[in-house]
């Protein structure tokens, strides 16, 4: 009743507290709708915290009966309830460096070719091309490496590396042994490929930020394209390829199921390349499900909490350059 | 003027060794890559068949098809983007909107790129210390945690990056009118942001839906389907759970049933890709 009377006398007086009213509403909404947007970013650092605690603590009993010797350990046997992680870290180690040392010139390679050599109509369709299969998932390339590939590798390529290296010093060591087809070598082949095109797209992105005065200054000193490519495009594009290759090396490190595939599960160090190895993830995958006993299971943790640590290490590092790449191109 | 022809042919013949080089390169990768994927094709399409998708994944030794492992694969994938993209999208929103150049927001950021490239395995060893030890068994619901904690950090990148390149002019143009903020974000920025942020989550299916290594320990397998809720809480089969563990069988059907769900999952993967970029592209004109 007050109200009908209210606004009969002064509609000026309603029309400002209807609005002063909707405000105070907008306002609310406006908190509860800033409240949500921090709940969601906070949860975002929940699931961090949360993978480092759950780590921590399912790696305890491990860790609490193994030490740091853990990590300097070879034996890997589970029915005498002895863990170790050298021969994984090494083989998590190895194979993605192995990955890298192919991956790394032939993805670069592959960018510049997009950048600057291939022909205008075929740059968008092999561009496309090469980002969806960065795409595919990693089980299709272990699937693939494991029936087509290992089988080939060790007819083609193994078995004549094995008798080409036999009376090589050092190398009759690194390609000694059997040809098995699976093993440490392989899986890092199939590493290579599968992070190759990750580092294309990554450095054809970076190239095409070199502004095109610098190139055409360049080309009209009378440059050739080698030249202006080697000292003035890579080393514009430095910080963001080395970001970019960094990258890829958090997931070469921490790929599980082309690796698991083709890697050959044996927990041992071999002097020579070609022989079956394991790495973190594949220890993992292979065994979690089927770890009987507490410490079986704490020591494939610890071995997670390994991995995590290596990968934050190596990602943390990429994620810097890449910043600082931006803001001084931002400047 | 002197021209040094030695200078100037060895100058060509680097060019030339580039180029070369270059082109090898391209090819190489190339080759790799029709290589596995016609390998794929060929032996994924001998291994189809309308059973695929009608038939329970069979023991070892007899016929049958992948349809719980595609209806698992299907379920679980539909819940955790349901459950992912709204905190993607708010915290993605809370580091553009709200605190762009905040310490918080630089943390979260950080954090978040580290969630988005960090090995999935761990994801799935973390789920399995949260949920699938308390509940006591491998379930559906935890294989769901498991691919929502990687959909999470690919929903917050793009949506901050496509809310980024949403002009600020139309942010202070919206405030000038007296919209409250949370009216200025839901109805113009999120709007003018759309296709981008579909296409994160588009992305962030295509990635799930090829994920293994978080499913082994979370969601396990099982070699039935229920279609009530009730099979959640239970171990629950998927695709590329199932992938692996037939692709390691002894048996011919087995092995040809893991081609099959490969070159499913392929073939969803890419298409998602396909329609991802198509937005992004017609956004852009």
């Amino acid at each position: 009743m007050t109200d009908i009377s209210l606004s009969d006398n002064t509609p000026q007086l309603t029309a400002l507290s209807t609005r002063v009213e909707t405000a105070r509403r907008a306002g609310a909404g406006d908190t509860r709708f800033r409240l949500m947007a921090l709940a969601a970013a906070l949860t975002v650092l929940a699931i961090f915290a949360g993978v480092i605690a759950s780590l921590l603590i399912g790696s305890m009993p491990a860790f609490k009966a193994f030490g740091f010797a853990f990590i300097t350990t070879e034996v890997w046997s589970p029915t005498r309830e002895r863990f170790g992680a050298l021969a994984s870290i090494y083989g998590t180690l190895v194979t993605s460096l192995i990955a890298m040392v192919i991956a790394v010139p032939v993805g670069i390679g592959v960018a510049i070719f997009l950048t600057d050599l291939c022909p205008r109509s075929l740059r968008r369709p092999i561009g496309t091309a090469i980002e969806l299969l960065a795409g595919i998932p990693s089980i299709i390339y272990g699937i693939w490496g494991f029936f087509v590939f290992a089988p080939w590798f060790q007819e083609h390529v193994q078995q004549p590396l094995i008798d080409v290296c036999a009376n090589i010093p050092v190398l009759n060591v690194l390609f000694g042994g059997n040809a098995f087809g699976i093993g440490i070598f392989t899986a890092a082949l199939i590493l290579s490929i599968m992070i190759l095109p990750f580092i294309a797209a990554v450095t054809r992105d970076v190239l095409e930020t070199v502004p095109s005065v610098l190139k055409e200054a360049s080309y009209g000193l009378g440059a050739t394209s080698w030249e202006v490519m080697w000292k003035v495009c890579l080393p514009f594009c430095q910080t963001g390829i080395v970001g970019g290759a960094m990258l890829a090396l958090g997931r070469a490190l921490g790929e599980t199921m082309a690796v698991t595939f083709v890697i050959g599960n044996a927990h041992k160090i071999d002097p020579s390349l070609l022989a079956p190895g394991t790495s973190i993830s594949a220890s993992i995958a292979n065994e979690f499900t089927e770890a009987t006993g507490e410490l079986y299971r704490s020591a494939l943790i610890e071995l997670g909490l390994l991995l995590f640590v290596i990968t934050f290490i190596v990602l943390a590092a990429a994620q810097l350059m890449l910043r600082r790449m931006e803001r001084s191109k931002g400047k | 003027m002197v021209i040094s022809r030695a200078l100037y042919f060895r100058r060509r013949l680097a060019n030339m060794v580039f180029i070369v080089l270059s082109v090898s390169a391209a090819l190489f990768g190339l080759v790799w890559l029709t290589f596995i994927l016609g390998e794929l094709l060929k032996e994924g399409i001998s291994a189809l068949s309308p059973t695929l998708f009608t038939e329970m994944t069979p023991p070892p030794g007899s016929k049958g098809g992948l349809a719980n492992a595609i209806g698992g694969s299907i379920l679980m994938s539909v819940m955790a983007v349901a459950a992912g993209t709204p905190i993607g999208l708010f915290a993605g929103t809370y580091l553009a909107e709200y605190a762009r150049f905040g310490k918080l927001a630089f943390v979260v950021r950080f954090v978040n790129d580290i969630l988005l490239s960090a090995p999935s395995i761990i994801v799935g060893l973390f789920v399995y210390e949260i949920l699938v030890v308390p509940m006591g068994h491998f379930s559906g619901w935890a294989g769901v945690a498991a691919l929502t904690v990687i959909v999470i950090p690919v929903v917050v990148r793009t949506t901050e990056n496509m809310l980024l390149l949403v002009p600020d002019g139309l942010r202070e143009a919206a405030a000038a009118l007296g919209a409250p903020k949370n009216f200025v974000i839901k109805l113009v920025t999120w709007k003018a942001a759309r296709a981008g942020i579909i296409t994160g989550v588009l992305l962030a299916v295509a990635r799930i839906s090829g994920e293994t290594a978080p499913l082994l320990f979370t969601a396990l397998g099982n070699s039935g389907w229920g279609w009530d809720l009730k099979a959640m809480n239970e171990p629950m089969a998927s695709l590329p759970g199932v992938i692996f563990s037939f692709a390691n069988s002894a048996y011919d059907d087995q092995r040809a049933l893991a081609w099959a769900g490969a070159l499913l999952i392929t073939a969803t993967v890419l298409a998602l890709s396909v329609i991802a970029r198509l937005l992004e592209n017609q956004k852009r004109t």
